[in-house]
């Protein structure tokens, strides 16, 4: 099993590392502190919003109103937030909220996720057309600061990433809540049996997906400045990718925090990877397709290995 | 049985009410071009509705993303082949149709033998499918031979003959799942696929078949829709993705698999419409019409299954 659970983690590692050598083999220059932070850039919305997805995941639900949800987050954020911080404040609230209360009404009336959360997709880029029906707003200023911050050693998006895997793997995989969380995706039932509220811990699960999401839109809009309804929508199938890509399963509470992030780093760098090349624009994504197969390719042939051993 | 229980009856109930309440607001007038427009828009939906009713039945985590590319690819090698010339449209036709085949098989292939899941290897191919598209359209827009665009904004017997299309589908497909060993086979994977592979059911085949068929619904639906509208667009299936599974749910049919429901798909795909045109002859706007929309559609499936619970 433990051998199991280390090859799960090695094969996104592998494929990151596998293409940043690709990258730095391309185009040299990229190997530098200035370049790293142009590579992954965009990588911290994403890999938070992989999260997002993830906590979904972790209690066997899939979540197709990520995308809509983080857009209106980004709009909230670049115009309430911006404006009225307070109010801006108690609207991400209370977005998290119904996220939490989302996910004990899927469980109490036993719902299909995949239709509410469509559902509700519809209901999230609604209300961001309302707040923001053309493109506009401004980042709060203490939010750009964060986004374009440079620490020593590392650029931001490189820091960044590496606090939410820690601070997420603590979260999921190392406390005592967190267990019990994916318990809810390995056996609700022996969950509950145990004693443990299973309305509770589905709704905590939506709550965390929700909060997750939320920081996604911040901090797209600390890195754009600016927000319209539909900035994130593809976020939704890019944050199901990088959970998969990243070792997660989608049943059985088989999930990574640490692989979801670099799930996450590897679509990023996938897209400025294709650049490099110089493809022509026709065939980028359809060469980004070709290597999340390839990727999951890789996936079957070190579990038949796993398997095996 | 009581004909409340029976999940169909959901949809056509709420595309009546969404009918009735927009002619409310116009006291009765434009009611038959409204029926009409709903038909032939609501086609489409229903054509791909269909297919994904079909995957969605196979079981849990079956669900074919690749539907809006499938759709684009077909109905731009189509035109493209067709290059506006009359009397070219069966070859059209036949050039949609193989793209559907290739386009399920390529699907079925990345599921089968890289064990991948349906919803990613379906997400991963559809990235591929659109580059096609977008390397073969290079923004040309081609317009359908003149014969095909009549015959697919046309109407027989008052009906548009795209409704006529998706009704004989629908028709076809009702026959199938309910009077052929193939149909029976897909209803009892669905249901559990260890005990349908125990009991001789050629479980394999038959997600392949299926897959196949999606392909081939949406691109049909891709190259009617061409027609339909005067030329195939890089967006044109976009709106088709959430559009196909939310009209296969709404209709009644299980998400978890075993059990579809034919007539739902169409009560299901006219509501979709209906209540758009609803929403808009009242007055709301884009925003308030997506919230208002996602809001119906959760609570007939609110309505659904309470009901199913109690029977």
């Amino acid at each position: 099993m433990s051998l199991l659970t280390r090859h799960r983690i090695i094969l996104p590692v592998v494929s990151l590392a596998l293409l940043l050598a690709a990258t730095f083999y391309m185009q040299p220059r990229a190997m530098s502190y200035f370049g790293l932070n142009l590579l992954f850039n965009l990588a911290v919305p994403i890999a938070l919003a992989t999260i997002a997805q993830m906590m979904i995941i972790m209690v066997n639900d899939i979540d197709l109103s990520l995308g809509a949800f983080v857009s209106l987050s980004a709009c909230v954020t670049a115009t309430f937030l911006n404006d009225t911080p307070g109010i801006g404040l108690l609207i991400l609230l209370a977005l998290i909220l119904s996220y939490a209360l989302m996910g004990a009404v899927i469980h109490a009336l036993d719902l299909p996720a995949i239709v509410v959360t469509l559902g509700m997709s519809f209901v999230w880029g609604g209300l961001a057309l309302f707040i923001l029906p053309s493109p506009g707003g401004a980042s709060p200023g203490w939010l750009r600061t964060l986004m374009t911050v440079k620490p020593p050693f590392a650029p931001m998006a490189v820091v960044a990433a590496i606090v939410i895997a820690a601070v997420t793997h603590l979260l999921i995989m190392r406390s005592g809540i967190g267990t019990v969380l994916r318990g809810v995706g390995g056996n609700a039932r022996s969950v509950a049996r145990a004693g443990w509220s299973v309305l509770k811990l589905k709704a905590l699960a939506y709550g965390l997906a929700g909060l997750f999401g939320v920081l996604a839109g911040m901090a797209l809009v600390g890195l754009a400045t600016s927000a319209d309804a539909n900035i994130a929508l593809r976020y939704t199938l890019l944050s199901i990718a990088g959970v998969i890509l990243g070792g997660g399963e989608f049943t059985g509470g088989k999930v990574s925090p640490t692989g979801a992030v670099i799930g996450a780093l590897t679509l990023t760098l996938a897209a400025s990877f294709l650049s490099f090349l110089r493809l022509s624009p026709d065939w980028q994504i359809g060469a980004q397709g070709a290597i999340l197969i390839l990727v999951l390719t890789a996936r079957l042939v070190f579990r038949q290995k796993g398997a095996e051993a | 049985m009581t004909p409340l229980a029976r999940p169909w009856l959901w949809s056509w109930l709420a595309a009546a009410a969404a009918f009735s309440l927009t002619l409310g607001l116009t006291s009765g007038r434009g009611a038959s071009e409204l029926a009409y427009a709903a038909l032939s828009f609501g086609a489409f939906a229903a054509i791909v509705g269909l297919g994904q009713m079909l995957v969605i039945t196979l079981g849990p985590g079956n669900v074919d993303l690749s539907i809006p590319a499938t759709m684009t690819l077909a109905a731009t090698l189509a035109l493209k082949g067709m290059s506006s010339d009359p009397g070219t449209a069966f070859m059209g036709l036949a050039i949609a149709l193989a793209v559907g085949v290739g386009a399920g098989a390529a699907n079925y292939a990345l599921i089968f033998l890289l064990r991948l899941p349906p919803i990613i290897a379906t997400l991963a191919a559809s990235l591929i499918y659109q580059s096609l598209a977008i390397w073969s359209n290079r923004g040309l827009r081609i317009k359908p031979p003149e014969g095909l665009a009549d015959f697919a904004t046309g109407r027989v017997l008052g009906l548009p003959n795209v409704a006529w299309v998706g009704l004989l589908l629908a028709v076809a497909v009702w026959v199938v799942l309910e009077r052929s060993i193939w149909g029976r086979w897909l209803l009892a994977t669905g249901q559990n696929l260890r005990v349908a592979r125990l009991a001789g059911v050629p479980v394999e085949r038959v997600r392949a078949t299926t897959y196949v068929a999606v392909a081939v619904f949406a691109s049909l639906a891709g190259y009617l829709l061409a027609s339909f509208s005067g030329g195939a667009a890089l967006n044109m299936g976009q709106e088709y993705l959430l559009m196909s599974i939310a009209v296969v749910v709404i209709g009644g049919t299980s998400i978890a698999g075993g059990n579809s429901n034919v007539p739902g798909v169409w009560g299901a795909a006219l509501f979709m419409f209906l209540v758009v045109s609803m929403l808009n002859s009242y007055g709301a706007g884009a925003g308030v019409r997506n919230v208002l929309t996602g809001a119906i559609i959760i609570s007939i499936v609110i309505a659904a299954s309470t009901r199913r619970a109690r029977t």
